[in-house]
């Protein structure tokens, strides 16, 4: 196969950056598009240019590193599929393929095609955890959880992080990586305990650190690799609601 | 409560837009249903009576006040949150989203800007002629003597254009803005919300249609 590519170049996160052309042939159906990427800097390095920056770890869809924007939607064009996971099957042969950085105030572009994600990790640091006294885990079954507790609460912990909801949404928005994160944890015993000041805190920072507001067009969940319902954003207005209008002061 | 975070919150924003939003949805309920009494036939006489209910109810005088504050939190939180969401991606992609997004929910703050120009059209045509701003015309006996100011209004083809196609975008604006109250409320249910969904189409039909009646009706049956 043979693809004309489009790649946003960036030197930093201060520098101006802009398109450069790539054409690469010999590429294989069955290339996943990383692979396709690390043979086009394969074919940079040898004539002495600088290879395309991109993020990556597991390359299997679990780590929420890989995350491009392909063709005008985040991880390309198969749904509920990450960059990683994408092979050049997917295109058509002599077909262009613009490839770009997730673009939000909230997500800099520190090179090329990897963006500074660490405002999820302030969301997270905000209150994104359950706290419990160390030692040695206790039995699971303890806790009784009603299956469907536990496998809704699994729907919303397959959240990876990767930031495709925010990449997808017209305005910037973090809440369904902010809601499936809170809802996980409200939804279980352990969480409970902290899901009102957990979502005001978690809600507080999303603000803070500049994500856009939510206008429910819910292209985060068409384009979330891991389908992430929006219920999950619903879930997190009754219980930001909830914390606002039934927390004591005290 | 603190009342400096609930301000500040984004989630407020949508709370208090969806509460200001679902109240102007009540309202055009009862305004489309006092509206096509235009269409009785009599002259206008079912329709002089329910304005005199409506000008001298004292409830529906507060309600009134409320109904302006509805519009004005709805419009200034609308502006505010466009703003914000601008500057949330200052760069912008090369190749436009292609996610699979209905329209009407991402040109909200479009359909918008044409139904807040309708609206000040509208007071214009009515509204403030009922306050004295401007003075009374079509042969109306007073301020208060809508039917034949209506005739006149809506008996022009320029005026009946810019309200039936105000009232297309209006339905555009309150397909989405339905459900997303809903949403916003949190009140997304994988049971209920297709059925809500259904509803908010069959609300947002109803009323451009039911108001886009009128105008059609001055200009080709009234004589």
């Amino acid at each position: 196969m043979e693809f004309k590519l489009k790649i946003w170049r960036q030197k930093n996160a201060s520098a101006k950056g802009k398109f450069e052309n790539h054409t690469l042939k010999n590429v294989s159906a069955e290339m996943s598009f990383l692979q396709m990427l690390d043979y086009l800097n394969q074919q940079i390095i040898e004539s002495g240019g600088e290879p395309v920056h991109f993020e990556h770890d597991c390359r299997e869809g679990i780590c929420g590193s890989c995350g491009l924007y392909i063709n005008g939607r985040p991880h390309g064009p198969v749904t509920h599929t990450t960059t990683c996971e994408l092979h050049m099957r997917e295109f058509e042969d002599n077909s262009t393929i613009v490839i770009e950085p997730w673009r939000s105030k909230a997500f800099s572009v520190i090179k090329d095609l990897v963006v500074d994600r660490s405002a999820f990790e302030k969301v997270i640091r905000a209150g994104g955890f359950v706290n419990v006294n160390t030692g040695s885990a206790q039995e699971a079954n303890n806790i009784p959880i009603n299956k469907k507790i536990s496998d809704r609460a699994f729907d919303a912990a397959v959240c990876i992080g990767c930031g495709a909801c925010v990449a997808a949404c017209k305005n910037s928005s973090a809440m369904l990586f902010v809601s499936a994160k809170v809802s996980q944890m409200a939804m279980l015993p352990q969480g409970k305990v902290e899901a009102k000041d957990r979502v005001e805190k978690m809600v507080a920072k999303m603000d803070e650190v500049g994500f856009g507001f939510c206008s429910n067009t819910y292209g985060c969940e068409y384009d979330c690799p891991k389908g992430i319902s929006v219920e999950f954003i619903a879930q997190m207005n009754r219980e930001f609601f909830s914390a606002r209008v039934c927390k004591s002061k005290r | 409560m603190s009342k400096k975070g609930f301000r500040l919150s984004s989630l407020s924003h949508k709370y208090v837009m969806a509460a200001a939003g679902a109240f102007l949805m009540l309202f055009l309920i009862s305004h489309l249903t006092t509206n096509l009494l235009l269409l009785a036939g009599d002259g206008g006489e079912k329709f002089d009576q329910a304005v005199e209910f409506l000008l001298t109810n004292p409830v529906i005088k507060i309600v009134e006040y409320v109904l302006f504050a509805g519009f004005i939190i709805h419009i200034i939180l609308g502006v505010i949150i466009e703003l914000h969401n601008r500057k949330s991606r200052p760069v912008g992609y090369k190749v436009a989203l292609k996610s699979d997004t209905s329209a009407f929910s991402r040109f909200m703050i479009h359909s918008g800007i044409i139904i807040f120009i309708f609206l000040l059209i509208h007071l214009y045509n009515f509204f403030f002629v009922k306050l004295g701003l401007f003075p009374v015309y079509g042969g109306a006996e007073s301020s208060h003597d809508f039917f034949p100011m209506v005739v006149v209004t809506l008996q022009n083809p320029v005026y009946a254009i810019i309200y039936i196609v105000s009232f297309v975008f209006l339905g555009f604006h309150l397909k989405h803005a339905f459900q997303s109250a809903f949403q916003s409320f949190g009140l997304n249910h994988d049971k209920y919300m297709p059925a809500i969904k259904v509803v908010g189409t069959i609300y947002a039909v109803v009323i451009a249609v039911g108001f886009s009646i009128i105008p059609l009706y001055f200009l080709f049956l009234y004589k």
